[in-house]
């Protein structure tokens, strides 16, 4: 670029051939958002066409089967992740939220053990789903002796998403403002006063957008409970935290794994389900962040 | 932290202080802390279940089998155990998938944070939110019957019913969101100064995005990518549905290959009894993927952090 300080130079700001590369890159960083656009849509579109003849009442009301693909349903896959995600929610967003707790109002951060526990979590949300089945297959059901059971698969599917349930609780109570606190410490409250009563009921909304974002990713997940016994073809629904169990990513991987054409009909009909379900929670999520979120 | 803790003034009254100790509070701070080292205690717990199994391999098998073979076959008869075949097939993968990933979402997070007006944001952040949110079945169900169809009615060459590509391609669009979103953030945590800067020195929007805000960002993008090969290498779903079962050890992206996840899901899924090489076998396997991605982590924390020291 020329010096400005000339006269001439006023015409030199208005660079010539600019707006055509620029143009161009615009258009590729477009193009690039569409791409992932497309994709997200063909694939939503495929499973629901491929679905659209089993969608019906067949698939909750009937009982999985290898069989014949037209009588077959995945009642006891969803009945099964409804067991499932339960239990998953009553272990993993108490352990969450205390831990969040701990981590935000009592932790003192120059402590190594506490500096562990923060980059541990860091860690831990990285690792492969996979390696949680693992997990769960060495020690939560051959050491603990749970085998494969509706509360083993809840406890590895918890300490899966349990990182997502702390990160997010940990946000929405670092967002209350320090003046709350010091309010109510400064009235006489103790602390565990002031984080019951003020703190937490602050963050609740985002405390709960955090978890169900984090129960909507155990919904989904299907390789770690490929390890723990959920691919066996069960045709009764569980009765209790310890018995046989399938979930429904479970019972759409069976089918895909099937050759011929129906089961592929069913499979897309249990996505959409599952999908439907997914849509739901994330909505639900996304409506209470608009909803209750408070700006301080 | 507490009350008690505080220096008390001389001369002040002693009403201040706390008439009885309050151990509620005490008992409460335990349990917190308690939940806080169940993290801990799942790595410890992961270390521990894959240790001992590993252990045991390498003491029937040895190192040398394993990381000096080339062919994986460890149901056979003779048995083999050279773990390259699954190692390859799983950077092939991971490589096909990262080839996807990083033009498009580095592309898409330059779009969102230099040149998306506000509401164009609030549009397209949601849809790569539900990208992301889409079950890794559903990716693979997707893989095997649209895009293997796909690849094989367009491609002028055989393609296999299972193969590397399919899977490749469909893992590096489940990760576009984690590269766009984390990306994103570090571009929108320059600070506009350096923008501006850069206009008032004449440079075009363009200029401006790619020689000013990338390179500012580098590290927060470097460790969104590593996270996202991280994530694509522990993939599952995708590659055992449309990869295929077969070990091959290959680089025709074409055929069947069998990555070390979905080796370590094919062979957990079936009822392998404790103690035997069949099962340490899945344990060690599981231990080299996690020690991957374990050291991929701690690089990508490292790099956040650094990035974190330029900027806050």
């Amino acid at each position: 670029m020329a010096v400005l300080t000339t006269p001439r130079s006023n015409v030199e700001l208005a660079s010539k051939g600019r707006p055509v590369k620029e143009t161009a890159f615009r258009l590729a960083l477009l193009a690039s958002l569409a791409i992932a656009l497309i994709f997200l849509v063909a694939l939503l579109a495929y499973v629901f066409i491929e679905g659209s003849p089993r969608l019906d009442s067949r698939l909750w009301s009937n009982m999985p089967s290898i069989r014949d693909p037209e009588i077959a349903g995945a009642q006891s896959a969803i009945t099964g992740t409804l067991w499932v995600i339960s239990l998953t929610a009553l272990f993993t967003i108490p352990t969450g939220i205390a831990a969040a707790i701990y981590l935000e109002e009592y932790a003192n951060t120059s402590k190594w053990y506490n500096r562990v526990i923060e980059l541990n979590i860091q860690n831990l949300a990285a690792i492969p789903s996979i390696v949680y089945g693992i997990l769960g297959l060495g020690i939560i059901a051959r050491t603990f002796g749970l085998g494969f059971s509706v509360i083993t698969a809840s406890l590895t599917l918890g300490l899966l998403v349990l990182p997502i349930v702390i990160i997010a609780a940990r946000e929405a109570i670092r967002s209350v403002p320090p003046s709350i606190r010091e309010g109510s410490l400064a009235l006489g409250a103790t602390q565990w006063q002031t984080i019951s009563r003020q703190v937490l009921p602050a963050s609740i909304p985002g405390i709960a957008t955090g978890s169900i974002l984090a129960l909507s990713r155990a919904i989904g997940e299907a390789a770690p409970l490929l390890m723990l016994g959920a691919v066996s073809f069960i045709r009764f629904n569980p009765d209790g935290v310890f018995a046989s169990y399938t979930v429904l990513p479970i019972q759409i991987f069976n089918w895909i794994a099937q050759s011929r054409e129906g089961f592929h009909i069913l499979a897309s009909a249990a996505i959409v389900i599952l999908l439907a379900i997914l849509l739901l929670m994330n909505s639900v999520a996304i409506w209470l962040r608009n909803r209750y979120q408070r700006r301080w | 932290m507490t009350v008690q803790d505080r220096p008390t003034a001389p001369g002040a009254s002693q009403s201040l202080a706390r008439s009885r100790p309050r151990y509620g509070e005490r008992v409460i701070k335990v349990i917190l802390l308690v939940a806080a080292l169940v993290s801990v205690a799942t790595t410890v717990g992961i270390i521990i279940s894959l240790l001992g199994p590993t252990i045991g391999f390498f003491g029937d098998v040895g190192f040398g089998r394993f990381f000096g073979g080339t062919s994986w076959g460890p149901l056979f008869e003779p048995p083999s155990y050279g773990v390259w075949p699954l190692v390859s097939a799983t950077l092939i993968t991971t490589g096909i998938a990262i080839l996807v990933a990083v033009p498009l979402g580095l592309m898409a997070a330059i779009y969102l944070s230099e040149y998306a007006r506000p509401r164009v944001r609030k549009l397209f952040k949601p849809v790569l939110e539900v990208l992301a949110g889409v079950p890794t079945v559903v990716f693979g169900f997707f893989a095997l019957s649209f895009i293997t169809p796909l690849l094989r009615n367009v491609l002028p060459f055989e393609v296999e019913i299972f193969n590397a590509l399919s899977a490749g391609l469909t893992v590096g669009f489940m990760i576009i969101p984690i590269v766009a979103s984390l990306s994103e953030d570090a571009m929108s945590a320059v600070p506009n100064g350096l923008r501006e800067g850069s206009f008032a020195l004449g440079a075009s929007r363009m200029i401006t995005s790619l020689r000013v805000v990338v390179p500012a960002a580098f590290s927060g993008i470097v460790a969104a990518v590593i996270l996202a090969i991280s994530r694509g290498a522990g993939e599952t779903m995708i590659v055992y549905i449309a990869g295929g079962g077969q070990p091959n050890f290959t680089f025709d992206v074409t055929v069947a290959m069998q990555t070390m996840a979905a080796f370590i899901a094919a062979a957990g899924s079936g009822d392998v009894p404790v103690g035997t090489v069949d099962y340490n076998t899945i344990f060690a396997v599981g231990s080299l993927l996690f020690l991957m991605t374990f050291a991929m982590n701690f690089v990508s924390a490292r790099l956040v952090r650094k990035y974190r020291e330029v900027y806050e």
